[in-house]
């Protein structure tokens, strides 16, 4: 006999969307269940965000030092070129995985969650039957579901997943680097990776479709990193096809139709597909459950309702962006809502932040959106060529700056970027001056820590008031 | 380009004018064919009156409470075409000066403007210098832009019910405080809890009584100037009749409705009514006639989010009581809506109110002119009754009734009604001929 569970609220799905909503549920005392296949974490957490940011360390870690061996530098040389052992670089990063995802189930065993193991599949609106290889089915029965099954990478038809042709996931796990790795989708994953890879000494082709490298953002914005991929001997092709997998004598390569018609191969040992992604809809039973679709993914308010009442959808499955910090935010406001407090997700910004070499930032609008330019504006920037905190951490050379756009008449800001080494730590400042409306006077009025990377943002408010001081 | 005048239609059988209830267009709005314009109300029902063509609003005629007569211009259309007003083009002027129509709100005040041609070159503008022209000081808000507050006191009016949009802010760029905040809630803007639950209130809110509520003032305040009033009260011992009723109700087919007692005094007034033609009658006293019916029309007080409504059964003598329930059911149902014809809340000869469910002693209701007489059944409680010397338990319920005494005799009334007992008394005699 199976087991059946009632419970007041279900969460599918362990990612931050989900465990986060599961542990606030069980602050707020409501009895909570959740289900997940996999490890807790979800795909930031094991697959995602965080793996590839140990990733990216090592790599950066690797590439100062192969520097110094090549060539003495500020003062240090090594004798030897450094190696890289992937398959220990690896094992480093999967014990912060474990680290960050027994802290999760910490975090849900204290607030009393009950976490079941396994497949959840819906039979209707509040009803699913849990399965897993290690024991028998369980059926849930709950009075509210929060789904957060999350999203999946997109495989291209003429390039499924498998042999060389490979996701950002398993990307992550590789216990060899790839001498050569051809990068297919010049987003913001294919490019960390790219990048990640080309540090620790992989040839690296990137293939993108549209006309420009991060194509969300605007060209300014982008262009130190283009300058970094060309530094470096990354071979970009934009406005290039992939289109399918040859296999010759010497090994596999990538047809590529470039912009002008041509077909060239490129060998590779690596073909990393990283062209967005797409929600998790299938498998699940979503199609038992009665709930109204917005496109290819769940249609929900703004309070992350769906179309059946009590059932609620949050993270990577109701839409772009597609981002841990706008589904932990969605997770959590739901369980309040359930719990009976009055919110709605209406956020002045989500902001995005690209672990390239440089890091990109940005939050609000782009002066390239219609809705800045549907009003008069002041743009101003500040570049960290003028900013000593960024010289002294060699950082000042890469062409990043700060940009600030505010409206004209009034000064509210409307949208902070920037492009540079570590800028992604300052983008928690860009966030909370939107949120609390800040305007360009308030952020000139503000004291910010001298050397900091964040001066920079004060400098870019001062001079978009007409009086920046190191400029 | 054309003028098209738009005039009240005769929205119901005999209208001569209806009254303005809300606009849902003003001046300069374009407006397409069948777009809701105007709601208008006659008599009870409140007809909504959509657009008859596509064009832009050029004038309005009438704030909400005002009278239209049929046949007066309502809205005036610049159309594409000719329209249906030759010579309107020529006299625009003149009505639109005194219209009393919602202003637009002006244009916010612009600072000084950096130089143009600015926004083009925003992207590359790396090597440039700021802007020449320094900004002018911060303004207050402008009227497109979104309200500018912190997380914390978005999250807070959201849960106070607010919209930021209407809240003034004092900060810079129209910001709003959480002190913005607590200035608009205290000024009685709806939403806000008091904060103290003794704390002095002062504040006085002018309603206009226009619409619905008007109507109800002015015909209870013609009944009461019209009609001489007297009220009669009756004790009736419902015991039995509540049990048959529980028995009706417990043994029901699923299909037939719920009964409550009004079918059952709807019975009851049948029955007896004929015996006293005085009391089923209208009386139009302008003329100083008395309309006596032979049909029973029963007006059923009813009471909606907007105000009092009376539903008429027609021909209650031709219903049983399951039908009068049915009928009951359905006709308070598309009251509630808003929904009832003219037809269904008008020509009653006779009008039940009942607020018994509220509990209550006594009532003296107002006749429902030009009745002459309404019926108003109170709560039905269980009392101690001296029977045969012995004290026991009865459900009994007081009756009250009034009267216009220009046409009904006190002595008329009074066996009326002690006729009326009897029938509820004895149930078996409700279903006797």
């Amino acid at each position: 006999m199976s087991e059946i569970i009632h419970t007041k609220l279900l969460v599918v799905g362990g990612g931050p969307g989900g465990y986060v909503a599961a542990i606030r549920a069980g602050q707020l005392g409501l009895d909570t269940v959740l289900v997940e296949n996999d490890k807790l974490g979800g795909t930031c957490l094991i697959r995602g965000c965080i793996p590839s940011k140990a990733i990216i360390h090592v790599a950066g870690e690797f590439e100062t030092m192969a520097r110094a061996a090549a060539k003495p530098r500020h003062g240090i040389s090594l004798k030897n070129a450094p190696t890289v052992d992937m398959a220990e670089t690896v094992r480093w990063k999967e014990i912060i995985v474990g680290k960050l995802n027994s802290g999760v189930a910490v975090l849900l065993k204290r607030a009393k969650v009950r976490v079941v193991n396994g497949w959840a599949n819906f039979t209707d609106a509040k009803t699913c039957t849990v399965t897993s290889a290690a024991g028998e089915p369980v059926t849930i029965h709950a009075e509210h579901v929060i789904l957060a099954n999350g999203s999946l990478p997109v495989e291209l038809p003429l390039l499924p997943f498998g042999g060389p042709v490979i996701s950002s996931t398993e990307a992550l796990s590789l216990d060899q680097l790839p001498k050569r790795l051809v990068v297919v989708g010049a987003g913001y994953i294919g490019l960390e990776l790219g990048i990640a890879f080309r540090k620790l000494g992989a040839e690296v082709t990137v293939v993108e479709a549209l006309g420009q490298i991060l194509p969300l953002y605007d060209a300014p914005l982008v262009e130190p990193v283009r300058k970094w991929l060309e530094r470096h001997g990354v071979t970009l092709h934009l406005n290039a096809k992939a289109k399918e997998l040859v296999t010759g004598k010497g090994g596999v390569s990538l047809a590529v139709e470039t912009k002008d018609g041509q077909t060239l191969q490129f060998p590779a040992d690596k073909i990393l597909v990283t062209v967005g992604r797409k929600p998790n809809t299938d498998g699940w039973g979503l199609e038992n459950m009665a709930i109204d679709m917005g496109g290819r993914f769940v249609k929900v308010d703004d309070q992350c309702r769906t179309s059946m009442k009590n059932v609620w959808a949050v993270g990577d499955l109701v839409g772009e962006p597609m981002l841990e910090h706008k589904a932990a935010k969605q997770g959590e406001m739901v369980a309040e809502i359930i719990a009976g407090e009055k919110r709605r997700f209406n956020p002045a910004s989500i902001a995005a932040v690209c672990f390239t070499e440089p890091e990109v930032v940005s939050a609000g609008l782009l002066p390239t959106d219609a809705a800045a330019k549907a009003v008069k504006t002041i743009t101003a920037m500040f570049p960290f060529a003028a900013n000593g905190r960024a010289l002294s951490m060699d950082a000042g050379d890469e062409g990043g700056f700060v940009r600030v756009l505010a409206r004209e008449d009034d000064h509210r800001i409307l949208g902070i970027q920037a492009v540079g080494a570590h800028v992604s730590e300052i983008s928690a400042e860009f966030a909370l001056a939107l949120e609390m409306g800040a305007l360009l006077e308030d952020v000139a009025g503000t004291i910010h820590v001298h050397p900091t990377l964040s001066e920079a943002f004060h400098e870019a408010s001062l001079r978009a008031l007409g009086h920046a001081i190191h400029i | 380009m054309g003028r098209y005048i738009f005039k009240l239609p005769d929205v119901g059988e005999g209208t001569a004018e209806a009254e303005i209830v809300a606009w849902h267009v003003a001046v300069g709005d374009r407006i397409e064919e069948d777009a809701q314009l105007v709601d208008v109300m006659t008599d009870k029902a409140t007809v909504e009156m959509t657009s008859p063509v596509s064009g832009t609003i050029v004038s309005l005629h009438g704030e909400p409470g005002a009278m239209a007569p049929v046949g007066a211009p309502l809205v005036e259309f610049e159309v594409d075409g000719a329209g249906n007003s030759a010579g309107a083009k020529a006299t625009p002027a003149a009505p639109e000066k005194s219209l009393a129509a919602p202003a637009k709100p002006l244009a916010p005040p612009r600072p000084a403007l950096a130089p143009e041609g600015g926004e083009g070159k925003a992207n590359t503008e790396a090597a440039k210098p700021a802007p020449a022209a320094k900004p002018a000081a911060p303004v207050a808000r402008v009227s497109d832009a979104k309200p500018l507050a912190s997380p914390a006191v978005r999250q807070r009016a959201h849960e106070l019910g607010i919209k930021l949009q209407f809240v003034p802010g004092s900060g810079p760029a129209g910001r709003i405080s959480h002190a913005d905040l607590d200035a608009y809630v205290a000024s009685g803007a709806r939403g806000g809890p008091a904060r103290s639950p003794y704390a002095q209130r002062d504040g006085v809110e002018e309603i206009k009584v226009i619409g619905l509520r008007r109507k109800i003032a002015e015909r209870m305040q013609e009944s009461k100037r019209h009609i001489p009033h007297f009220a009669y009260v009756e004790e009736i011992d419902m015991t039995e009749l509540e049990s048959l009723r529980a028995h009706l109700n417990a043994a029901k087919a699923a299909d037939k409705p719920k009964l409550s007692l009004l079918p059952f005094l709807m019975r009851g007034l049948v029955q007896i009514l004929p015996l006293w033609p005085q009391i089923n009658a209208r009386f139009d006293d302008e003329a100083g006639v008395v309309h006596r019916f032979a049909p029973v029309h029963i007006g059923i007080a009813t009471q909606t989010v907007n105000g009092l409504i009376v539903p008429v059964v027609r021909h209650a003598e031709g219903r049983n009581i399951w039908d009068c329930a049915v009928e009951v059911a359905r006709l308070a149902q598309l009251t509630r809506d808003g929904k009832a014809s003219r037809d269904e809340l008008s020509g009653s000869t006779i009008t039940i109110t009942s607020l018994g469910a509220l509990g209550g002693v006594v009532t003296t209701p107002v006749i429902n002119r030009p009745e002459v007489a309404i019926i108003g059944p109170n709560a039905i409680m269980e009392r101690p009754v001296v029977r045969g010397g012995r004290i026991v338990v009865r459900k009994v319920m007081n009756l009250s009734s009034s009267f216009d005494h220009r046409v009904v005799d006190g002595y008329d009334a009074a066996e009326f009604i002690q006729k009326l007992k009897s029938v509820l008394e004895h149930p078996a005699t409700l279903f006797m001929d």
